[in-house]
């Protein structure tokens, strides 16, 4: 093991006494954190990047002349640069920051959607998407005549390739998957769908939200012409994100929302647009919660996300195994890929009882239709538990979920 | 965990794992479906009513143990109930569950069995799982023809 490797191991064994949040107690018993895929916790750089910002030099962005703006520009722009390096996209102004995933897409359903979906043109994406990849499509769809195809998946959670390559026709103008699944943990085999849709001249976004958390990520191996993602579930600040797209893609693409930042000049006979990035980013952003996007790169990067991947992966063959051992319980999605996610329904106990009386054990799970109500249908369950795993999680974790299963089911079942 | 077993008391777990009137009402004349979007849940209320009168009541679909105890419970007490009177016991058992906590409270004579729900107040995250149901039921004496969904 070389010298770099020692430390980056270090960094991750001793990860979870950055994040002061877990350091707490619930129901008087020690607080368990297990639903990161619905938004993740954030380490003390985070916290501080972002309080350094209002504390010395918060200013606007892009206008001032004086030192406090200049300041706050290089910090901003400086994040743009760092979260391009992490997912390795070639140029900074790949990098459209937007409040989350969700908005992400509904910028590419609104800008790049309303030019190239007309009446009749399909946009094609999956069963097993989160509802943000569903509704901006349906929305689209009505707006212009559109049709939404769904490819199909199989009892394991896995997209049917066939299928969704059969479904990729002349009238396919985009096609649009999760790169990971935030109800099952189906990793889909992003970088195959992209070359077989691009064989077809049709481009891709992957819904990265829950894969940029988990899986390191590069946007130009992956060859996708979008990628979008979210700061809240990565350990960054909630109301920051960001769009990826391909520079020749995004210069094509007219303005999504109207105002400061987004212009060159405005008379009210014409007004010249600016050019990419800041043509897609209206108004005033959110400023300090960009630059702590950055700080949350710098963090992560700095365990290292191949290490972060192998220790997720760990959780989840012993969350797997110990959960397949609880007699009545049965693991939701089971797709061979799969990234730190295990959802399950208990015989005889609810998800939603489940969740109580976890709660009163300390542990946070996600119950519900967890955004993907087209996934509980599949299955045939109105919803599951969900325990997702995070770079802060340890295997006593999972024991204690697992306990508390057992508690659940004396009780309740 | 005294407030869970103050939740998830005997009753209420024998009507959760044994409902009652779980089934479609033959002579209903009145129903409603209704939709908790937070669980995915999904129940209809039957109810036959004459003259002003609940004379029978049921309901098909299973959720978690709050809500389906309380749609057991719910289709028993409102038999033979005067519409006013449904009202009133909805207003009662609203406020049963929407309490502040308070150890000193009498309980509601008028609830009588009802009143297993009063845990329900120490965890607000699930009381749309036991007003679900009532909630449906007086969108089916609405007759409003529409879904109804915890989340108005």
């Amino acid at each position: 093991m070389t010298t770099t490797e020692a430390r980056a191991v270090d960094r991750l064994e001793s990860a979870r006494g950055d994040f002061p949040v877990l350091d707490q107690k619930v129901h008087g018993k020690p607080l368990v954190y297990l639903d990161s895929a619905n938004t993740s916790q954030k380490p003390r750089a985070v916290i501080d990047a972002e309080r350094e910002v209002y504390e010395t030099y918060y200013s606007n962005v892009h206008r001032g002349v004086y030192q406090l703006s200049v300041r706050a520009e290089e910090a901003f722009e400086g994040a743009r640069r760092k979260v391009q390096r992490f997912v390795n996209a070639r140029e900074a102004r790949e990098i459209v920051f937007v409040r989350g995933t969700t908005e992400a897409i509904n910028l590419v359903a609104q800008s790049y959607g309303r030019v190239h979906v007309r009446e009749g043109d399909e946009v094609l994406i999956t069963v097993l998407e989160h509802h943000s990849n569903i509704v901006p499509w349906q929305l689209l769809c009505e707006q212009t005549g559109g049709r939404l195809r769904v490819a199909p998946i199989d009892d394991r959670g896995e997209v049917v390739l066939e299928e969704l390559e059969r479904l990729m026709g002349a009238r396919t103008k985009l096609v649009s998957v999760a790169h990971v699944s935030n109800a099952l943990g189906t990793v889909n085999p992003v970088r195959r769908i992209v070359e077989m849709a691009h064989a077809r001249g049709i481009p891709v976004l992957v819904d990265g939200a829950q894969g940029v958390p988990h899986l390191p990520v590069d946007v130009q191996a992956l060859g996708c012409d979008f990628y979008a993602f979210s700061g809240h579930k990565m350990c960054g600040p909630s109301g920051i994100g960001a769009l990826y797209g391909r520079a020749e893609v995004l210069e094509t693409m007219p303005p999504y929302q109207g105002g400061g930042s987004m212009i060159l000049s405005v008379t009210f006979e014409k007004t010249l647009y600016n050019k990419i990035p800041y043509r897609f980013e209206a108004g005033t952003p959110n400023i300090a919660g960009t630059i702590a996007f950055g700080a949350t790169v710098d963090y992560l990067g700095g365990i290292g996300m191949e290490r972060i991947a192998a220790h997720e992966a760990d959780l989840l063959r012993h969350a797997t195994e110990s959960l397949s051992r609880v007699p009545g319980l049965r693991i939701v999605g089971t797709a061979r890929e799969k990234a730190g996610v295990v959802s399950f329904v208990v015989e005889g106990v609810h998800p939603h009882d489940l969740g109580t009386v976890l709660d009163y054990e300390g542990v946070a799970i996600r119950t519900g239709h967890h955004c993907a109500q087209p996934v509980m249908d599949r299955f045939g369950v109105p919803a599951t538990a969900r325990a997702s795993m995070a770079l802060y999680n340890n295997r006593a974790d999972v024991d204690a979920l697992v306990a508390g299963v057992h508690k659940a089911q004396e009780m309740l079942g | 965990m005294s407030e869970l077993r103050e939740l998830y008391q005997e009753v209420i777990l024998d009507h959760s794992r044994h409902p009652r009137n779980h089934r479609e009402l033959a002579g209903a004349n009145r129903s409603a479906e209704g939709f908790n979007p937070l669980c995915g849940d999904k129940a209809t209320v039957y109810l036959e009513v004459e003259d002003g009168v609940v004379r029978a009541a049921s309901f098909v679909g299973r959720g978690c143990s709050i809500s389906t105890a309380s749609a057991s419970m719910m289709t028993d007490i409102v038999k033979g109930r005067r519409l006013e009177e449904v009202e009133e016991l909805f207003r009662r058992f609203h406020e049963l569950i929407t309490a502040r906590p308070d150890p000193a409270r009498q309980a509601d004579p008028a609830l009588g069995k009802l009143a297993v729900f009063a845990g329900v107040s120490e965890f607000p995250v699930r009381v749309k799982c036991a007003s679900l149901p009532w909630h449906t039921l007086r969108a089916a004496l609405a007759q409003e023809n529409r879904p109804v969904s915890t989340e108005e």
